[in-house]
């Protein structure tokens, strides 16, 4: 038995050897070229090379060494553990969870609640504006933002790739109506999700009939001829200026946040000027908004409509056949969706207090669609989680001033977001193919309440 | 067994596009029977099961339920009239668990009879109470057919129909789903419009039986009845009886 383990793990040293070797001399081929000779030109201008084998030697090293360290250790542990825990019987649903797992809402949203307080004590009054403006406010305005997509897309299975149009309608309601009626931020909040609600039905009823693929070609060409219509109506819109000066939110109409106004918040308070106490509120605002989002959501799922989503999202043959009128059903789904686009839109305007159709190009959209895969469909944690690591990477990459050290002063991280974004969705799809959040709480039980794991289906099919 | 008419197709005529799938057809079906209709593929047994819930529409003739024309209700309306269908392929809800599948065919009288029925439902398949937490995809074939026609049931029908139970299932799975269509039907009174490819079975089960050639109806009688015909028994038993 001893003799037959060392011979297994001596013969699984000698692949591993072999197989670094190899994935080094792989490396050595790809990157001779690329990584050790490099061009530049000369104090003469003229063109010329100079060889980096060094770097080449560290590239080639990484390969080899990773692949070695891959085939002889990694794998053969996680091999082991896998095999262990299939012996003891436990799987990956298992229902002792730590404390941090299960209180993990309870304890996120206590931390959001105090989130702009601690980035004020920590990083002080004027600090504390890019963390409760930038990560803050910006994260959550995805947050909504995906919420919202989730249902249309992670509920009811209408993959929709202008949810943006959405977004500009709530946007430009506030901007417009704000500007040219002079309604405050409370009275349009509502309209504008109306107003946007409305647009929904508007882009539901022609795609009605379509699914899949040619319900998401429509509805990118709606996103886009909203785009258009902004750019191009100048007369109204302004077209490309964009509408600048627009109102900020006041304290539900007692106090205002314009510095010159008799009811200024910080006067009232006696507070320091500075704008972060408005952005405090706005951050407030925003969460109150996401939690109503949430909030509906999970409702809605225990409700016959929410219900009728799910199902229709599974097969809307079988739908139709026990009475559920998908008409109906799926304009509710594309009007709620749009419903809460419009409140981030109007919410994003009176943030912004500048709205240009730039904000609502097609790359908006297919960043909330990517934020609600990545989160898993229908899972609301996942898809905050997924906002958190997207929104806040992005931002955080702005941040990482110290790249220019390495790379030299021309280096500019933002311009990496994309690769970074493809990378980190390639990543993740590999690893958690349902997204960070596969599982998914069932609406009706007779006795406990058990997540059903989506480990033993197929993606697509479960 | 004969009592009045429940469902009557009048010389229902269904397209696709230019294609004639039915030609003609007539069937009638009582309160309180079994009846089956058999026939080769592509006979279009399928289709007049579809065209029974409207889709796709018949463009001549009629389907009277209850005394009621339905030829042109759409299917969401149809089913409203309390016929359900457990459909070809099952067509259950994959990522939704057993109970959520049950809840969807319940919505007709917004889950009132929900508690009551389902414990109806369990008794009549046991399989499905031990697996109701877990996804409709994840379970097999006939634990998946069980349930198809357990949600069906949910809305508490006056007609089931039922298109292809037994479609991919071993004999003996077969033979438990068709008990327990029988006991439905004996101890509940449900009528019940079968659609088989195991015709054998299926004859067996049924009051009376259609049989269905090219989009046409060429025999009727008593399940005994057509059981014993030597035209039935040449051209769907010898050959599909094992």
């Amino acid at each position: 038995m001893a003799y037959t383990a060392e011979n297994n793990s001596s013969s699984l040293m000698a692949k591993a050897v072999k197989e670094g070797i190899f994935a080094g001399v792989i490396a050595f081929g790809m990157f001779l070229l690329f990584v050790g000779i490099e061009t530049y030109q000369d104090i003469n201008n003229q063109l010329t090379w100079r060889t980096r084998w060094g770097l080449l030697a560290v590239f080639v090293a990484v390969a080899a060494i990773g692949r070695f360290l891959t085939v002889g250790f990694i794998k053969p542990h996680l091999d082991k553990r896998k095999l262990a825990k299939a012996k003891s019987g436990v799987l990956d649903i298992s229902t002792d969870k730590s404390f941090f797992h299960r209180n993990f809402l309870k304890i996120a949203l206590l931390f959001l609640l105090c989130y702009p307080f601690l980035a004020m004590l920590i990083f002080g009054r004027q600090g504390s504006l890019k963390y409760v403006d930038n990560f803050g406010i910006q994260i959550l305005i995805y947050v909504m933002l995906a919420w919202g997509l989730n249902i249309v897309v992670g509920l009811a299975g209408l993959l929709d790739l202008g949810y943006v149009a959405f977004y500009a309608v709530g946007a430009y309601s506030y901007a417009l109506l704000s500007a040219n009626f002079g309604f405050s931020f409370w009275l349009l909040l509502p309209m504008a999700g109306i107003l946007a609600g409305f647009w929904g039905i508007i882009l539901g009823f022609p795609v009605l009939r379509l699914r899949g693929d040619y319900l998401a070609i429509v509805t990118l060409a709606f996103g886009e001829i909203i785009r258009l219509v902004l750019i191009n109506w100048t007369d109204v819109t302004r077209g490309t200026f964009g509408i600048s000066g627009i109102a900020k939110a006041s304290f539900f109409g007692i106090w205002s946040f314009d510095v010159g106004a008799a009811n200024n918040f910080n006067k009232a308070w006696g507070l320091p000027s500075s704008s972060v106490y408005y952005k405090i509120f706005l951050f407030y605002v925003i969460l109150a908004l996401c939690l109503i989002t949430a909030y509906v959501t999970i409702r809605l799922r225990r409700m016959p409509i929410g219900r009728a989503w799910e199902a229709l999202r599974e097969d809307e043959i079988a739908c139709r056949s026990l009475g559920i009128n998908t008409v109906t059903t799926k304009l509710t789904a594309f009007a709620t969706g749009a419903m809460f686009g419009g409140f981030a839109g109007s919410f994003f305007a009176a943030r912004q207090g500048f709205v240009s159709p730039e904000s609502f190009v097609f790359l908006e959209s297919a960043v909330i669609l990517a934020i609600v895969v990545l989160g898993g469909m229908g899972s609301l944690t996942g898809i905050a989680i997924a906002a958190v690591v997207m929104v806040g990477g992005t931002e955080l990459l702005r941040e990482m001033e110290f790249l220019k050290h390495v790379f030299g002063p021309d280096f500019t991280p933002e311009l990496y977001r994309m690769l970074l974004f493809g990378l980190a969705m390639i990543i993740v799809m590999l690893f958690k193919p349902r997204g960070f959040v596969g599982t998914r709480e069932p609406t009706a039980f007779l006795k406990e309440r058990k997540a059903v794991s989506g480990s033993f289906t197929k993606e697509g099919h479960g | 067994m004969a009592g009045e008419t429940l469902l009557k197709v009048q010389g229902v005529e269904t397209y696709y596009g230019n294609i004639r799938a039915l030609s003609g057809v007539d069937v009638e079906v009582h309160k309180g029977e079994i009846v089956s209709l058999i026939g080769a593929n592509g006979a279009g047994k399928s289709t007049l099961m579809m065209t029974i819930c409207g889709s796709p529409q018949a463009k001549n003739g009629q389907v009277i339920f209850d005394g009621e024309d339905i030829t042109k209700l759409p299917t969401h309306l149809i089913a409203r009239k309390r016929i359900a269908q457990s459909p070809e392929g099952r067509r259950i809800f994959p990522r939704m668990t057993v109970l959520e599948n049950l809840q969807m065919g319940a919505n007709l009288d917004n889950l009132k009879y929900f508690k009551e029925d389902v414990e109806k439902v369990f008794a009549m398949f046991p399989r499905l109470k031990e697996r109701q937490s877990q996804r409709g995809g994840t379970l097999s074939g006939g634990e998946q057919q069980m349930l198809s026609i357990g949600r069906a049931l949910m809305s508490r029908p006056k007609l089931l129909l039922l298109d292809e139970p037994s479609l991919g299932l071993a004999p003996l799975i077969v033979k438990g789903i068709f008990e327990a269509i029988k006991k439905l039907n004996k101890e509940e009174g449900l009528t019940v419009f079968l659609v088989e490819q195991n015709a054998f079975a299926a004859l067996k089960l049924s009051d009376r039986a259609y049989v269905m050639v090219n989009g046409k109806v060429t025999m009727s009688g008593s399940g005994k009845e057509l059981l014993a015909n030597p035209e039935v028994r040449a051209a769907y038993l010898e050959g599909g009886r094992h």
